[in-house]
């Protein structure tokens, strides 16, 4: 079964460089985690404690002393187990990789068209030449992004996830291995353009942030309020756009406010430049 | 649409402890599911009706229980029960509070034959 999104159940995430064409990307395979027989590196939480010889005696009355043979009776499993703990885990496994290799990895979510790959574009040509980057790129289909970020000059991976609406910590993890992201380097994560969904996946990310442009309604972290809510910083996009519509940024701050009031904010026009040397501060402030 | 996702790691975590008890089926699960979790309980019992075809889930009764969010006020240190991010405290009127609880999303138990 597909771990993505369940959307499309045998469709596995197809990961490229620019330049590879369908036909020679490196397989990955299908995660069939029904079968319990494939191997492959993920890690498995077993409670160990839990009570597997513990049956409920109360509704019929039978002989048994093993746990091992064949159970036809009723038997109750207490698992608290988190829904999301394989991704968690996969999540907390690409986090100790960027420690060890003091990666400063940051994941840009936003809606569709607010400025992500752009502002990505102009972080490249001049945060680039000071500090190594590496991106990653998830849309839900084509190498549009990646070939813009290939020619801005970055090594980049494509991530395209099929029918899937976010990106995963399975997905990161592969994406990754085939990077290499350098020692010492920034890794930006582009997610896919949604504001819902890849709010509930922990990529292994430092930190998360909420691009919005003044093109989109003021009271957007009051409408999708978990990506505001899981968030580390807001950027307010296209700021050169201002004159034209009809959109209050002190308004647009204290909503989001509401939500997460540890969110910072930065104003910026990717296009224009303008507001953009408080980004690049703020990536090389909290540059581990 | 992440609630057709949330569904399959249900059915996943499910197929995995059944297979460890050798065991055939679920004949109960039990969920919980925080309304702050971003996880729509009904887009969820949707999702499931169709994915658990097939599977050890497909017989069994599935208990999701709503479990309420809880904030406590970054002001007066009130907690107060919360069905959205932004409710303002109920005591002093102040704005931001954290959550303390309500972001759940945990499969409590199961019966397995």
């Amino acid at each position: 079964m597909c771990d993505t999104c369940g959307c499309g159940e045998s469709e596995a995430p197809l990961i490229r460089k620019p330049g590879e064409d369908k036909h020679n990307h490196v397989h990955t395979h299908t995660h069939n985690h029904g079968d319990q027989k494939h191997s492959h590196p993920h890690s498995h939480y077993h409670h160990h404690d839990n009570p597997h010889d513990q049956h409920d005696h109360n509704d019929h009355a039978h002989e048994h002393h093993k746990a091992d043979h064949n159970h036809t009776h009723r038997k109750e499993i207490l698992l608290e187990q988190d829904i999301l703990h394989k991704n968690n885990l996969l999540a907390e496994r690409n986090r100790g990789f960027f420690d060890a290799k003091n990666i400063f990895a940051i994941n840009l979510v936003s809606s569709p068209g607010s400025g992500k790959t752009t502002l990505l574009e102009k972080t490249i040509k001049k945060l680039g030449k000071e500090i190594p980057l590496f991106i990653i790129e998830g849309d839900q289909q084509t190498m549009n992004d990646a070939n813009r970020i290939n020619k801005a000059g970055a090594p980049v991976v494509q991530v395209n996830t099929g029918s899937g609406c976010h990106l995963d910590a399975n997905m990161i993890y592969l994406a990754i291995k085939k990077l290499e992201p350098a020692d010492n380097s920034v890794l930006f994560i582009e997610n896919v353009g949604n504001l819902i969904c890849p709010s509930m996946f922990d990529l292994g990310e430092s930190k998360r942030v909420v691009i919005i442009s003044v093109t989109e309604g003021e009271d957007k972290p009051i409408k999708y309020p978990t990506m505001f809510e899981t968030s580390d910083l807001c950027i307010i996009n296209k700021t050169d756009l201002l004159q034209y519509v009809d959109f209050n940024i002190a308004r647009t701050r204290e909503h989001a406010l509401m939500i997460n009031h540890h969110l910072e904010f930065l104003e910026i026009s990717a296009k224009t430049g303008e507001g953009m040397d408080t980004w690049y501060d703020w990536v090389k402030s909290n540059n581990p | 649409m992440h609630e057709l996702s949330i569904a399959i790691n249900i059915i996943e975590i499910a197929e995995e402890e059944v297979h460890k008890a050798n065991a055939k089926e679920v004949n109960e699960i039990e969920i919980e599911i925080g309304v702050l979790s971003g996880v729509i309980v009904e887009a969820l019992e949707f999702a499931l009706e169709t994915a658990i075809k097939n599977t050890v889930l497909e017989q069994s009764i599935v208990r999701i229980t709503k479990i309420s969010a809880k904030a406590r006020c970054t002001n007066c240190g009130m907690e107060f029960e919360i069905d959205d991010y932004f409710s303002p405290c109920p005591k002093c009127k102040h704005l931001f509070s954290d959550i303390i609880d309500g972001k759940q999303l945990i499969i409590k138990k199961m019966i397995i034959s």
